[in-house]
């Protein structure tokens, strides 16, 4: 490959991230129809010039709903990285920084957070607290927080042995001073790569969420309850099925491969390969 | 090579016979499998209040004195007659001679007696006690008698000791009846694979056994939609009464192979409000409520057109049935305005909803309908266990979706405000003691249109709808109920044709 072309995955996953951002983002200020807009007596209308994808069993706006789950969904995601990345981070920063006692207790508590699936966890969490989006917020950045731990102090420990580390070290700075001004900036690179990926993972576990009852509540939308609600219309209207389901791949997807292409151009040891 | 000819030949015969012998049985089809949407928590009827237990051991393993026909009318069944006094207060029950349990032992007027003594005793963990409460004494006269005197009248009394709660069982074997029940009915219990399936198999000394064409019956249980349909259509079901999906009807409509029958049931869905919270103490945002919603809709919308709307707690098929629907005719500026004069337009109300399809999604429409009438509706779909321990024993709610599936069930709003309506009108409340009292059928539907009259001008709830029984049947079954007049769901007639 040509040296600073970009990568078929970086660009397919850019363009598809820009898409579901960009409806997110319109879906604040306007969709077609007010997405929870009831016309019963207009159920399971077929792709019309006044509804472009039709209108589901209550008769609502099919377009107005999936770009209205779009916005909850990435609203869902970015906190929850959002926050279990800052959190995970910090974590893995101060882990790598102190050593000793306290990496061992930060790191051990991390390994308890990756002994639980994923899923059962934000489940476990959405019965205790009650289902809503916000609690799914909490659950999902719960377990990022781990992931992000990991990587950040594994990241950092190569970082500490570095020359520019010992003379910031001999210029009297301290360990947070270090972390934040050296350690930090030159982490950032595989950070922003896991939290691209775990992008993914998240609007997959609140569709999951949702599907299961737990998540966004009605009239509320969301990708997932859309396809739990469509399963059993699978005979009047198939189609209901698989409007979110392919909002819910587009999106994974995505960002699936827009952290693949990050990876592939940030990793040194790649980006070697590729020169090779 | 005749010689191998020759048992080559006999063979194919043999073969042949067989296959005869296969298609024979085949015409005859003799099992039942069928789908249940609940799986019962135990087999007891007699302390436990699940349906489904009801459902499945009630007149089918378990028998009581008497029973209920799919019409709705008492019949003799351990009692094979009875007479009442002029006073209406000592029923005398014959009893059937010769009547075995399933483990061989024989029924007589002293199980009798050591059932109602049981169910009427201080720690009796009995679901519905409230049978019992009029019975003042239980006296075995001879071994097939029995006779039973009542503090007060009871019009509802023949009629209640028909339920699975006032099941006849034996001192012998009422220890293991939560996981191996012993009756006197027409089917044994044989198995249950928790999760999975239960099997019932005839009972060979059963008194009409003949009649019973069933061998054995296997329920399935099947809670998703989706799953019961596909078993459907695979063949693996041969009926599902229960059907909880209306959308999902149309397809077996037409495929000849099964029979889509809508029976009735004895549920009426509410809207039920919480009479004790403020502002549901409140009369005008309780009509605000009625005014604001459109049962054509809701039933459109939530049960595909498959339910007959009600104004009010009884069920339309019944006698004293009063057409109320009218009485808040849907007009949303007309709630919006009554909101606003009661102060609480704007303010936020939650349903909370159990799991059942039905509630679930009248809860969606039902909360637009509210916003539109200028209130912050929410909806908060919760688990059964939820719903139980704060809906319905803590009455921690604002509103909630429910059927009440027990026949003649309006004494519920004579249950005091410790119920969870919230709600204790004396003037109800003495209706109520009429009504239970008179055992004159006439006066009883008068005094019946008189309670439905009161419940729906003060809009205690808002009522919605009767809950259908939806049931999907092999087009070859026969002999089956189709309408759910009682909890009780009894096989002893349903037979194969062909």
């Amino acid at each position: 490959m040509r040296r600073g072309a970009i990568p078929a995955n970086l660009m397919v996953g850019g363009i598809l991230v820009a898409m579901v951002i960009g409806v997110a983002f319109i879906s604040t200020f306007w969709t077609p129809y007010p997405y929870a807009e009831l016309d019963i007596a207009n159920k399971f209308h077929g792709p019309s010039s006044a509804h472009l994808l039709g209108t589901d069993q209550l008769g609502r706006d099919v377009v107005s709903q999936l770009m209205a789950a779009a916005g909850n969904s990435m609203t869902v995601a970015v906190l929850a990285v959002l926050i279990g990345c800052s959190i995970g981070t910090a974590l893995g920063l101060l882990a790598s920084a102190k050593g000793g006692w306290v990496e061992e207790a930060i790191m051990r508590l991390c390994d308890l957070g990756f002994a639980f699936p994923a899923l059962l966890f934000a489940i476990m969490l959405a019965a205790a607290l009650g289902p809503s989006l916000p609690n799914v917020v909490i659950a999902i950045a719960f377990i990022n927080i781990p992931i992000f731990a990991r990587v950040a102090r594994a990241s950092a420990n190569q970082v500490w042995t570095r020359e520019y580390v010992y003379a910031a070290r001999a210029s009297g700075l301290g360990n947070l001073a270090i972390s934040r001004d050296h350690i930090l900036p030159n982490i950032a690179a595989p950070i922003i790569v896991q939290a691209t990926i775990e992008f993914a993972v998240a609007i997959l576990t609140e569709a999951a969420l949702s599907y299961l009852g737990l998540g966004a509540q009605p009239p509320s939308p969301s990708w997932g309850r859309m396809l739990s609600e469509a399963q059993t219309l699978m005979y009047l209207a198939p189609q209901l099925a698989i409007y979110p389901g392919l909002c819910i791949v587009t999106a994974v997807l995505g960002f699936g491969l827009l952290g693949d292409g990050l990876r592939d151009i940030t990793d040194p040891r790649l980006s070697r390969q590729r020169r090779g | 090579m005749r010689l191998i000819d020759k048992p080559l030949a006999l063979t194919a015969s043999i073969m042949i016979a067989a296959t005869g012998l296969m298609a024979t049985t085949a015409l005859a089809k003799s099992t039942l499998v069928y789908g249940m949407q609940q799986e019962p928590t135990t087999l007891d009827p007699t302390s436990d209040a699940t349906a489904s237990i009801d459902a499945i051991v009630s007149h089918n393993i378990l028998e009581s004195l008497t029973t209920v026909n799919e019409s709705g009318e008492v019949r003799p069944d351990l009692a094979e007659s009875w007479t009442i006094s002029d006073d209406g207060l000592t029923y005398r029950f014959n009893l059937l001679h010769g009547v075995k349990y399933h483990d061989g032992t024989d029924f007589d007027a002293n199980d009798v007696k050591f059932a109602f003594d049981r169910a009427m005793a201080k720690d009796s963990v009995n679901p519905t006690k409230g049978i019992f409460k009029p019975v003042e004494s239980v006296t075995v006269i001879d071994p097939y008698t029995v006779e039973i005197v009542l503090k007060n009248k009871d019009a509802f009394f023949l009629f209640n000791v028909a339920q699975g709660d006032a099941s006849i069982v034996a001192p012998e074997s009422v220890e293991n009846n939560k996981t191996n029940p012993i009756g006197t009915g027409p089917f044994r219990f044989d198995s249950w694979t928790r999760g999975d399936r239960l099997k019932l198999t005839k009972s060979p000394d059963f008194r009409d056994a003949d009649k019973v064409a069933l061998e054995s019956v296997e329920y399935r249980f099947i809670a998703e939609p989706a799953a019961a349909s596909a078993a459907l259509m695979a063949g693996e079901l041969d009926a599902f009464p229960g059907f909880p999906a209306p959308e999902m009807l149309p397809q077996f409509e037409a495929d000849p192979r099964f029979k889509v029958i809508v029976g009735s049931t004895e549920g009426e869905v509410i809207l039920a409000m919480n009479n004790a919270k403020p502002p549901f103490d409140n009369l005008k945002v309780r009509q605000a409520v009625s005014y604001a919603i459109n049962r054509a809709e809701i039933i459109d919308g939530a049960m595909y057109g498959r339910a007959t709307p009600i104004g009010s707690f009884y069920p339309p098929h019944g006698t004293a049935y009063i057409d109320l629907l009218d009485y808040y005719k849907h007009d949303t500026a007309k709630a919006k305005a009554m909101f606003e004069e009661a102060g609480v337009a704007g303010s936020t109300m939650t349903i909370r909803v159990p799991p059942f399809p039905y509630a679930m999604r009248s809860a969606e429409i039902i909360q637009a309908e509210l916003v539109a009438a200028g209130i912050d509706a929410k909806v908060e779909n919760v688990e059964w266990g939820f719903w139980l321990g704060e809906v319905y024993k803590k009455q921690a709610y604002d509103m909630t979706i429910i059927a009440h599936t027990s026949p003649n069930d309006m004494g519920n709003f004579a249950r005091g405000k410790s119920y969870f309506y919230g709600f204790e009108d004396p003037a109800f409340t003495d209706l109520w003691e009429k009504i239970s009292t008179e055992t004159d059928m006439a006066k009883r539907d008068e005094l019946l249109k008189q309670g439905q009259q009161y419940l729906t001008e003060n809009a205690i709830h808002a009522f919605l709808f009767q809950l259908p029984q939806l049931g999907v049947y092999d087009t070859r079954l026969q002999g089956y109920w189709t309408s759910s007049p009682v909890l009780f769901q009894p096989l002893a007639g349903v037979f194969w044709t062909e």
